[in-house]
């Protein structure tokens, strides 16, 4: 599938229109639900740290320290993965499982297109944006950990901001970006497999959407781990 | 023309077509008729290449389809129209767009005479002011007859037909019976389809291919199968008493 899916398109104008296409649909439309996630999950990982910290000796601006940590390793890159499994997952499984169903992969087969460069191709590319979706998780996230903290007596403004200015690795940054386009590519191709693959009718098509969301959030938590373990440890 | 010989294909180890051999002759609409579960969508979809088949070839005006390169397959793909059972139109465009398709992505046309095709052959299928319109806002009818258009805008040497009649009302399906019997002259293209429907047959049968568990059962044409004492094709073609009636008449009129 995936060599298929790299092969020259019939016409490269047309794929060009099918990538900005996908990433209005698959990165932009996006941007509105990570946002609200981020910035509220950023409060809650500070409002709990902060009443987890209750030892006078520990510094207060260690709720930035950790919210960064938090945030930056493993809130916004993978904690987003999966809800864009969800999210992006469901919409390229079902929307190429109708496809199917409808005939309309079959057509273009007919016409002589490739139909997994045609339909697969475009949302791959679409998904190597996937990083600037991360990045504004990442600030949202440390924004909304600023506000809950601030906003919520649990120490200042100035604190927090040394706290997510402590220790800071550059590696760490990236890392997660390493860890985000290996979950682009596990976001693309998991959920376009099991769309394009489908036998069945309109039933199938949103068991196939659950299976491939299941599918991609494992290969998900399991790539974050073998990751981690080869470029932290 | 189409030659189809001694073609094989298996599901399971189960056998769907036992060896067909038959030709579909240029200019001519080619019924492949049978009753359900006979073999024919998987007939149709072999002759377009979405199956592979275990043994036997299938060739374009003399070009082996399976001894073709993968580039050599495509290119020949650029030739076929292809009008599937439930029309298969892409959902995310207009209608103007569907049809625009083939063009955009086989051709180097500019746009308005993209537009100009798209505008001559929704005309030739008697659309008028559905350019805009979306695939789901159109009736049944109206998607076949899109599909049509879409089938032969790029100008296709060969035209195949997945029971364009099913879900249509008598009047609609004669309607698309004589559009692509219209086209076919007028394009001196290949058609082949695959049918059930007995008005198709009598109508525009100019060659027909009758199936029967994956063989074929019976060859000829509009004419010779109100001629044929072949009990197969007459349980099913004369299943009903109009058809019975009509036959009879025919016959009595002949004499």
């Amino acid at each position: 599938m995936v060599a298929e899916m790299f092969r020259k398109p019939t016409k490269w104008s047309v794929m060009k229109q099918l990538i900005l296409k996908d990433i209005d649909d698959l990165i932009i439309g996006s941007l509105g639900i990570v946002a609200f996630i981020s910035f509220f999950v950023g409060g809650v990982v500070t409002i709990q740290t902060a009443l987890n910290i209750d030892n006078p000796l520990i510094p207060k601006y260690l709720v930035g320290f950790a919210t960064r940590q938090s945030v930056i390793l493993e809130f916004a890159p993978t904690f987003i993965s999966i809800i864009m499994a969800g999210k992006v997952g469901s919409f390229i499984t079902s929307s190429i499982g109708t496809m199917r169903v409808t005939e309309q992969i079959d057509a273009l087969e007919v016409m002589g297109i490739n139909s997994l460069n045609y339909l697969v191709f475009p949302k791959f590319i679409a998904l190597m944006l996937y990083p600037f979706v991360i990045s504004i998780a990442m600030f949202l996230g440390i924004l909304g950990g600023m506000a809950a903290c601030v906003y919520g007596g649990y120490s200042s403004l100035e604190d927090y901001i040394i706290g997510i200015q402590t220790d800071f690795t550059p590696f760490h940054i990236t890392y997660a970006f390493i860890k985000t386009l290996a979950f682009a590519f596990v976001l693309a191709t998991i959920p376009s497999y099991h769309g394009y693959y489908m036998k069945g009718g309109a039933l199938e098509v949103g068991k196939a959407s659950t299976t491939s969301f299941v599918w991609t959030s494992v290969v998900i938590i399991l790539l974050n781990y073998i990751l981690t373990q080869m470029l932290l440890s | 023309m189409i030659e189809v010989k001694n073609i094989h294909k298996s599901f399971d180890g189960i056998e769907v077509l036992k060896g067909i051999s038959t030709t579909f002759d240029k200019g001519k609409t080619n019924l492949i008729i049978g009753q359900s579960g006979s073999g024919k969508t998987v007939f149709i979809k072999c002759l377009l290449g979405l199956f592979d088949y275990e043994e036997g070839y299938i060739s374009y005006d003399g070009k082996i389809f399976s001894q073709l390169s993968e580039d050599e397959k495509r290119n020949l793909r650029a030739d076929i129209g292809m009008v599937f059972q439930g029309s298969a139109l892409f959902d995310s465009m207009t209608i103007a767009e569907n049809v625009m398709f083939p063009l955009k992505m086989f051709t180097k046309q500019s746009k308005s005479e993209m537009e100009d095709r798209v505008d001559f052959v929704l005309k030739r299928v008697n659309l008028i002011d559905a350019h805009h319109k979306m695939p789901s806002e159109a009736s049944g009818g109206m998607q076949k007859r899109v599909a049509i258009a879409r089938a032969i805008v790029n100008k296709p040497k060969y035209l195949f037909c997945d029971e364009p009649n099913s879900g249509l009302d008598p009047k609609t399906a004669i309607i698309i019976d004589n559009l692509i019997r219209e086209i076919t002259d007028e394009y001196d293209i290949t058609t082949v389809i695959n049918s059930h429907d007995m008005n198709s047959v009598m109508e525009i049968g100019e060659k027909i291919v009758f199936l029967k568990d994956g063989l074929k059962a019976w060859e000829g044409s509009k004419d010779t199968i109100f001629k044929t004492d072949n009990k197969v094709v007459t349980d099913f073609v004369y299943s009903s008493e109009l058809m019975k009636k009509v036959r009879q008449m025919y016959i009595e009129e002949k004499q």
